[in-house]
């Protein structure tokens, strides 16, 4: 916040104008140059802060309201070609691949644009799906949520996939058998929790997650929690400090081999 | 008649003209200090906030739109939801504050409840809080992170409660919630920790079930209340001053309506108070909101008559006990709900747990002190839990807490709605330890109530006042 320009008091205000000139109290400082035209500036904007703040607002909104667009559910495309073509048309349109059972990989080239071949395929089952960096959040769930079939599916790095989202993959515990959450920023512990409903899950990567606070713990109550899958993440040891290590084997061994 | 109309007119343009006239200054400096001193003369006249004799700054303002006793979750909640769906009106509220239960609350959140209303209410109020950074979101502030676990509830049942359990989950479906109901075997499959002795049917929430952090909600929801211009103030609600009515309706009956003008703030530690005029009391002061409605006359008549119906809320203290068990459940677990009332829910990555009981009637512990009593551990919720978890039978009790229930011993669900005589009095009141989870939709339902006059979202007819005169029972069986 600017501070006051001048003290609040009932005294009558000096009027010597001569010295003072045009800009009054908040030229005292005298600012020359760049100073200047930074300052008035920044007056500018702070005389008009109600004004910055509904601008900041309705960008905040905008963003949001482009979110939603991108995860809106296709119905359309669902009632007429079915829901594993609204599914892939959703993972196309955010910039993912999906591959359809018996068929090679489907992706969207750099500009966006993809094929609409997979439109025809109306009762193939969709087989994988990498959503890596997309911005899949939890509505768009919905749509993913209709491939009963789905066997691998990637969500590296993707910026809106959270705790809440993990609760609601358990739909897919009967066929899904790969499930990648590498990178994700806003998943922890907490979120992990709920993948024990994924009981055919093979393969688990749980590397890399910046909120969860204790990875090596975690990985190692990931593996019990789910037995029959290889969870690839955190090093459990990489807490252990090695200088205790080593004091316990010196302890523990009579005569050095 | 023409002179005098004029003269404010001419006074005015003879004032602002006798400080343009002064050479000196520049036109904008000239009105910066116009402002302020029209500010200042404001805030001398009679309504504005200066006192030349001493400090008032710590007490409550003088007049206020609405007043709302209670800075718990719900009154926040309430005062949150009035703000956001005021007509741009700028109506100033003031919150009357002394102590709040929330903070020690366990944080669960479920939609496994009986009664079709409180289901809604929970699933409004998870969508509140997974969308939470949109409603409670101020400008420059870091988003809320609540810590919600997704982990669900398991309700298990005897053969006793069977029947019920599978009844309140077809209700709990037709809602919208998503709970399956699982068989013994199906028990022992998934969780091999539980001992399914004594079980015939259980019932476990998937989604929208879990358990958060309710300091973190009391918080943000207090931020932001604070961002939209709603005033706080410590004190304690000491009387009402209120005028009264006498009518006649339509059978000829003499009813008399009472109307609360004042409320008196009493500040901590002094003799101090402080008159607020309001318009409209909102009682959202929790396990004390009996004192507060005696305050306002609500029960003094004859027993059996409308007048005389008191609210029935009164505190009931709890215990959380919190141990480690090393060999414990492990991640998947989710918040048990015993048939036998005990509870408990994993706490954090380090095996420790948290949990307790509800007593029965004839335990009921001395409500007047938060003191623990660390025998009913040992005597009534261990036991329990060796037997349904045989891991815990190797326990180590690490701390424990006590809270209170705003507990209401009608039938422990919510009172939500006006007072059919003191006609600008609102409740959103005594829900029996189920007030954290159901608080936004709560808030929002008593705003519609204020600002329409009826519920518009999620119809809380059901528990409205009136029901404790007519004897209209909505009792709820999936209490903890």
């Amino acid at each position: 916040m600017a501070a006051p320009r001048a003290p609040l008091h009932l005294v009558a205000p000096r009027w010597n104008a001569g010295t003072r000139g045009i800009r009054g109290l908040s030229r005292a400082a005298a600012p020359e140059g760049n100073q200047k035209k930074g300052r008035s500036l920044l007056q500018f904007l702070a005389d008009r802060f109600y004004d910055v703040q509904a601008l900041r607002e309705y960008l905040l909104r905008k963003q949001a309201w482009k979110m939603h667009q991108k995860n809106r559910p296709f119905t359309y495309i669902r009632e007429r070609y079915g829901p594993y073509a609204a599914g892939a048309y959703f993972i196309l349109k955010l910039g993912g691949a999906v591959k359809f059972q018996g068929k090679e990989w489907i992706r969207s080239n750099a500009r966006g644009h993809f094929s609409l071949d997979f439109l025809k395929l109306q009762t193939v089952p969709v087989e994988a799906v990498d959503a890596s960096g997309c911005a899949v959040n939890y509505q768009g769930l919905d749509s993913l949520l209709a491939l009963k079939e789905l066997q691998v599916l990637w969500l590296q790095r993707c910026p809106h996939v959270d705790d809440w989202c993990l609760s609601r993959l358990h739909p897919l515990a009967s066929s899904l058998q790969e499930l990648s959450l590498a990178g994700c920023p806003k998943i922890s512990e907490r979120g992990l929790a709920c993948l024990h409903h994924l009981q055919n899950l093979r393969k688990l990567d749980i590397s890399d997650l910046p909120a969860v606070s204790n990875p090596g713990l975690t990985q190692i109550l990931v593996e019990e929690m789910l037995p029959d899958c290889k969870v690839v993440g955190a090093d459990w040891a990489r807490g252990l400090k090695v200088g205790q290590e080593e004091q316990y084997q010196d302890i523990t061994s009579p005569i050095p081999a | 008649m023409l002179r005098t109309a004029s003269w404010p007119r001419w006074g005015r343009t003879l004032l602002a003209r006798g400080l343009g006239s002064r050479r000196g200054g520049s036109a904008p400096d000239q009105n910066g200090k116009v402002s302020e001193i029209k500010k200042k003369i404001q805030s001398v006249l009679p309504g504005g906030a200066w006192n030349p004799l001493y400090d008032t700054s710590y007490l409550p303002p003088e007049h206020s739109d609405v007043v709302i006793v209670g800075g718990g979750v719900i009154g926040l909640s309430v005062a949150y939801w009035l703000k956001r769906l005021e007509k741009p009106r700028g109506a100033i509220r003031v919150l009357v504050y002394s102590r709040a239960s929330t903070v020690l609350s366990v944080g669960g959140i479920r939609q496994q409840f009986s009664v079709p209303e409180n289901i809604q209410l929970s699933l409004f109020s998870i969508e509140f809080l997974r969308n939470i950074n949109e409603y409670l979101a101020v400008v420059d502030d870091p988003p809320l992170d609540i810590q919600f676990n997704p982990s669900g509830y398991l309700l298990l049942a005897s053969e006793k409660g069977a029947a019920l359990m599978e009844s309140n989950v077809k209700v709990q479906r037709q809602e919208g919630a998503k709970v399956c109901l699982m068989s013994p075997e199906q028990l022992r499959n998934k969780f091999p920790w539980i001992n399914t002795e004594g079980v015939a049917l259980a019932s476990y929430g998937m989604e929208h079930e879990g358990w958060f952090d309710p300091w973190c909600l009391l918080q943000g929801l207090r931020r932001k209340v604070q961002s939209m211009g709603v005033l706080f103030c410590h004190g304690e609600v000491t009387r009402f001053i209120s005028s009264s009515n006498h009518m006649e309706t339509r059978s000829g009956e003499e009813v008399t309506l009472k109307r609360i003008h004042e409320v008196h703030v009493k500040v901590d530690h002094s003799l101090e108070y402080q008159p607020v005029e309001c318009a409209i009391v909102i009682n959202a002061a929790g396990a004390w909101s009996g004192q507060i409605a005696q305050l306002a006359g609500i029960g003094k008549g004859p027993p059996g008559t409308l007048q005389g119906t008191k609210l029935p809320v009164e505190p009931r203290k709890r215990y959380v006990y919190v141990w480690h068990c090393p060999q414990g459940p492990g991640l998947e677990t989710p918040f048990v709900i015993d048939p036998s009332g005990v509870y408990f829910r994993r706490e954090g990555l380090g095996n420790n747990y948290l949990g307790g009981c509800s007593p029965t009637e004839e335990e009921e512990p001395d409500p007047g002190n938060l003191e623990v009593d660390h025998d009913f551990f040992q005597d009534k919720v261990w036991p329990s839990l060796a037997q349904r978890v045989p891991a815990f039978e190797t326990l180590k009790a690490r701390s424990s807490w006590a809270g209170y229930y705003d507990y209401n011993t009608f039938d422990q669900n919510g009172v939500v709605g006006p007072h059919p005589l003191v006609i600008n009095m609102y409740f959103a009141t005594g829900f029996s330890g189920h007030g954290l989870q159901q608080a936004p939709a709560v808030g929002r339902a008593v705003a519609e109530m204020v600002l329409q006059g009826h519920f518009q979202t999620i119809d809380l007819s059901p528990f409205l006042f009136s029901r404790f005169y007519l004897g209209e029972k909505v009792q709820e069986h999936n209490i903890v």
